[in-house]
């Protein structure tokens, strides 16, 4: 069976506005609207590359690289 | 995307929490980016508007011209350096009802520029006015009671005049989105893409569509894909928005006919 790809999500706070499309939109539950109305990454290791909150970003604040486990 | 299509310092844009034009431009740098196409060779030029704030936040060479005289000027660009891409950035008010004669005369010309609508169906920056494009019965700033009018189908206005690329999309279907950019862009001719955003502020508060995230996921259920369309009978339409490409044929004014391809 292959392993299991890793996901490494960078986001960019400075650019935020925590609108919650991300979390609208991810499959996976990986974010979350915080009891403070901030994004938050929860559960960054079901992310499945999948890209949706990336093209669905409209403030441009996240990015999905694999790992590259050498 | 490439990062250095972005001018990062002008970020965060100035657009509401939630506005779509932000998901219309990530596609079409996305579609730029897939084209590869010299970041030298591309003009953006946008009206004024929420929308047209979106070429200020490009590393493009970029207009940012009179509320609705965009396709004038790219007009202008594009007959004065034939070898530029000219995309034009407007929104629905912009393009359709100050510009909507310059769109039309540009679709009837065939003018190789792409327009690309930012379509969130109410003037955003101006506060939530009715625009051509406010379905029926939607209340808006200026319709408290529901909108009368009838809107316009843009694509259907931009095929009547003559256009001979028109595509319609929306924002949950990037995808869909940057395959119809791209189409629009390398298409010789005028090309339309009438990218269906959402205002969430005032469009879809004042109709009470949910928050940001809903309006978005919610296209999944007010948005039919043309080839599935054609299968449904028309009640089953009823208050749906196809998406896809009606109009894809080859130009055929006797100017593009007439004119050298390459001069000397």
């Amino acid at each position: 069976m292959p392993e299991k790809k890793t996901f490494k999500i960078t986001h960019n706070r400075n650019w935020c506005k925590n609108c919650g499309i991300c979390v609208a939109v991810c499959p996976k539950k990986v974010y979350e609207i915080d009891r403070n109305d901030r994004h938050a990454i929860i559960n960054p290791q079901d992310c499945i590359g999948c890209q949706m909150c990336v093209e669905h970003c409209p403030d441009f604040a996240l990015t999905v690289e694999e790992v590259k486990n050498e | 995307m490439r990062p250095d299509f972005l001018r990062s310092e002008r970020l965060p844009n100035i657009w509401c929490p939630g506005c779509g034009n932000g998901i219309v431009l990530h596609a079409l740098l996305e579609a730029i980016d897939q084209l590869q196409l010299d970041p030298d060779k591309v003009v953006l030029v946008s009206g004024i508007g929420c929308s047209s704030r979106a070429p200020a936040y490009t590393a493009f060479d970029n207009v940012h011209t009179l509320h609705g005289r965009a396709i004038p000027v790219a007009t202008g660009i594009k007959l004065a350096n034939p070898d530029l891409t000219v995309i034009v950035v407007t929104g629905d008010g912009d393009g359709s009802a100050i510009g909507g004669n310059h769109l039309i005369h540009a679709a009837r010309r065939d003018v190789d520029i792409t327009v690309v609508v930012f379509n969130n169906y109410n003037y955003g920056m101006t506060g939530g006015q009715a625009s051509p494009l406010t379905p029926s019965t939607s209340i808006t700033t200026t319709t408290p009671n529901g909108n009368l009018d009838r809107p316009f189908d843009l694509v259907k206005l931009a095929a009547g005049a003559g256009a001979t690329y028109a595509a319609r999309s929306g924002i949950y279907f990037t995808r869909h989105l940057i395959d119809h950019l791209k189409k629009a862009i390398t298409h010789d001719g005028f090309s339309l893409v009438d990218a269906v955003a959402q205002c969430p502020t005032y469009f879809g508060r004042f109709n009470k569509k949910g928050s940001a995230g809903q309006m978005v996921t919610s296209q999944k259920d007010w948005m039919v894909l043309k080839s599935v369309a054609e299968k449904r009978t028309p009640e089953e339409l009823v208050g749906k928005i196809i998406i896809g490409e009606f109009v894809n044929i080859e130009r055929r004014t006797p100017a593009s006919a007439g004119a050298p391809k390459e001069q000397a």
